[in-house]
């Protein structure tokens, strides 16, 4: 069994040789998870907002659908977007089944719910701060949506960090609709789980080095510019 | 411009010719959680310089303002405002809510929602630092500013939509002397250039510094409407007497 | 939702698609891919096609049903008759013998069963059940639980004894052994998969050579008449490439540690 040392001392290894093979992976993994997140916060944040900030008949039981919607196991996931995109699938003509474009797609399903829904708790709890006082000074519904998003601006972007991580972690969706074809579908996690069913443990490990490095290195740089826009001291 | 009439306003007030030129809360009623948290109020408040709403713990106070401000529809009864203040009431709350942002941008953001227009604001932002003399502070994160400033700018903040009537709920409750000096000067900025103030308090220094009548409230009822100085001296109510001696009422 | 979905989808058109010409999708078995001969053969066969060749290893029973819907062009599996069955129902135009190689029955070193060195595979697996040590079933629908199933045959009600001693993981090959290296059961297993397997604990080769044991790989291109958007020719030109004399060679070719993986046996 390899011990964590090893595998770390692998992951180094890996990281400081350049091996074009984990760059160009590293690379596609960054691609999909970070498009997927862009896409999802198109479709989470407005609908979270609207869900926080908007009453209207069966809200609540979206709110709580979106909320489940959080837990959607990717295999699910995966095979849901792997029978759509199939030829022999409803959208079978777009000829997307193993390419980047799939995995895109299906992370953008898998990450939506988890921004849409700290979206929604994120403005729910500060409209109840809000909503008198901005009331008092003029606003409608639109104005205090738009007011709650600029004020809400770094728990929304916990919220994105919140789904990239889940999309960079994620492998059933990926496997399923990406097929792991080299140099075309494999990332991050695709390539641990065949190194682990290669039996290379101590790779595979390292490669999940890897990837735990790289999504530090993410978190890290987006909050630090979060601390640089928000001042020297606490607000 | 101050009415200083030296006069107990008859109450309740008579449907004089001259009652059309005040504030009047006529008959108004709101249940809460099945309390009777406004139950018949009925007073007119003088339409110019300040004037106080004062009152127990629970007397309905903070509720009226609302009320006033249109926050909150009464369940009965209705608030007659003179011409120039209809659609034209801010309000600043107990515990003023400032926007994360830093006090230019909850002014400009306020300015916004007032809708004043894009050429204006710059010209009304700088008028708003300076009546609350906040020029040193425009930077600074709003929710970092000490107690006065922060209420200094929440005060100047519900003055972007230009109101007519301004109701401030205990603006002083949790500062300082120094504090309250400044907030109290900036009120009465506000006043002299003509904007009507309605202010809760239960300091009756600041209201012999301030009011030129105080309102007294118990049980979601006006008792009084009474010109100063003579409320502090002569307040007409049992109620207010048994307050401003300290005795607990129920 | 929906929308917005496709859109992102068609913003991303930009990245690589499918059903480009010169791409050949293959659905395959994973002992191909696990074992490394991909990884050799491909880079030769492109070179000599001029395809772009891709792999969606999914183990045989998986590669059968996607080739079947159509997301495929052609198919390298190991499971005979359902390969026969595959192209009797017109999904694929005609199938070939690629190449074998043989399955070997892995187990504890301390051998609790006590089965090293019985050449019998069924003699082997009735030792196992008779001890009740523990045998990790991949449990997958795959060539090789397919084939572990026929060898049960008559020897073991292994349906019976399912959570007992007879483990159904339902996973791949490499899950597999990283389970039974876990649990220390003995399991079967492709040569080439075992050869390539580098997490292989306590675990040794216990028993091989029995004749049932023959694992034989064969090559579909799947039938354009069944599913028009396939690469047909692009998928023919890769089989008739893989049984060619160039092809076989490059099979030939492949060894790990000394030992060749596959033998090639096109006719």
């Amino acid at each position: 069994m390899p011990t964590f040392l090893d595998s770390i001392r692998t992951a180094l290894a890996l990281i400081a040789s350049g091996d074009p093979d984990l760059v160009e992976i590293v690379l596609l993994s960054l691609r999909v998870s970070l498009t997927a997140v862009v896409a999802a916060a198109a479709i989470g944040v407005p609908l979270g907002a609207a869900l926080a900030v908007f009453r209207f008949p069966g809200r609540g039981a979206l709110v709580v659908l979106v909320n489940a919607l959080m837990g959607l196991p990717p295999v699910v996931v995966g095979l849901v977007v792997y029978l759509s995109l199939s030829a022999s699938g409803p959208l079978g003509v777009l000829g997307l089944l193993y390419t980047p474009a799939a995995m895109i797609i299906a992370q953008t399903i898998l990450v939506a719910p988890i921004i849409a829904a700290l979206t929604r708790a994120a403005l729910a709890e500060m409209l109840t701060e809000y909503d008198e006082t901005l009331r008092a000074l003029g606003a409608n519904r639109i104005d205090t949506l738009g007011t709650l998003l600029w004020d809400a601006r770094f728990a929304l972007v916990t919220a994105l960090l919140a789904g990239l991580g889940r999309a960079l972690a994620e492998v059933g969706a990926v496997m399923l609709v990406g097929g792991n074809i080299d140099h075309v579908t494999r990332v991050m996690t695709t390539a641990i789980a065949l190194e682990t069913s290669r039996g290379a443990l101590p790779l595979a490990l390292g490669l999940g080095f890897v990837l735990l490095m790289l999504t530090l290195v993410l978190n890290a740089a987006v909050l630090g510019l979060r601390a640089r826009l928000e001042g020297p001291a606490h607000a | 411009m101050r009415d200083r009439t030296p006069r107990v306003i008859p109450f309740p007030a008579s449907p004089a010719p001259a009652a059309d030129a005040r504030i009047l809360f006529r008959d108004l009623a709101l249940t809460r959680d099945g309390t009777r948290v406004i139950d018949g109020l009925t007073m007119a408040l003088c339409p110019t310089g300040i004037s106080a709403v004062m009152g127990p713990n629970g007397a309905g106070k903070s509720v009226l303002l609302r009320i006033a401000a249109g926050l909150v529809a009464p369940d009965a009864g209705r608030v007659i405002l003179p011409l120039p203040m209809r659609g034209r009431v801010g309000i600043v709350f107990q515990s003023p809510v400032l926007l994360r942002r830093t006090l230019r941008g909850n002014l400009t953001h306020a300015l916004k929602l007032a809708r004043v227009p894009r050429a204006d604001r710059a010209r009304r932002l700088d008028e708003l630092i300076a009546l609350g003399s906040l020029l040193p502070l425009a930077e600074r994160p709003a929710r970092r500013l000490s107690g006065g400033e922060a209420q200094r700018l929440a005060i100047v903040r519900a003055l972007a939509a230009n109101p007519a009537l301004l109701l401030l709920d205990e603006p002083t409750a949790h500062l300082d002397p120094a504090s309250t000096q400044g907030v109290e000067a900036l009120v009465q900025r506000i006043a002299r250039a003509g904007t009507k103030v309605v202010i809760v308090s239960h300091d009756p220094g600041q209201i012999a510094r301030l009011a030129v009548e105080v309102a007294f409230l118990h049980h979601g009822r006006a008792c009084e409407v009474t010109p100063m100085p003579g409320f502090l001296s002569a307040p007409a109510s049992a109620e207010a007497r048994a307050y401003l001696k300290g005795t607990i009422l129920l | 939702m929906k929308t917005a979905i496709l859109a992102a989808g068609f913003a991303l058109a930009a990245l690589p698609a499918v059903a480009q010409d010169g791409v050949v999708l293959v659905q395959s078995t994973t002992s191909t891919q696990n074992s490394g001969l991909y990884d050799h053969i491909l880079p030769i066969a492109e070179e000599a096609l001029g395809l772009d060749i891709r792999v969606v290893a999914v183990g045989t029973g998986q590669a059968l049903q996607n080739a079947e819907r159509c997301d495929g062009d052609m198919l390298i599996v190991h499971a005979r008759d359902a390969e026969i069955a595959f192209v009797e129902a017109g999904f694929g135009t005609e199938r070939r013998d690629l190449m074998y190689n043989d399955f070997v029955i892995v187990g504890p070193e301390s051998d609790p069963a006590g089965v090293a060195g019985t050449g019998d595979v069924s003699a082997a697996l009735a030792a196992i059940a008779g001890a009740g040590a523990p045998f990790a079933s991949r449990g997958d629908d795959s060539g090789t639980h397919r084939k572990e199933l026929n060898l049960w045959d008559g020897v073991a009600d292994v349906a019976a004894a399912s959570g007992t001693w007879y483990r159904e993981l339902g996973s791949g090959m490499g899950a597999t052994l990283n389970a039974a290296v876990g649990m220390g059961a003995y399991t079967l297993t492709d040569r080439a998969t075992w050869l390539a397997f580098e997490n292989r604990g306590d675990l040794v080769i216990l028993s091989q050579g029995d004749e049932r044991l023959f694992n034989q790989y064969g090559v579909i291109p799947v039938n354009p008449a069944h599913c028009p958007n396939v690469n047909a020719e692009g998928a023919t030109a890769f089989a008739d490439w893989l049984v060619s004399d160039a092809g076989q060679q490059a099979i030939a070719d492949y060894s790990l540690g000394g030992e060749q993986l596959f033998f090639p046996n096109a006719e």
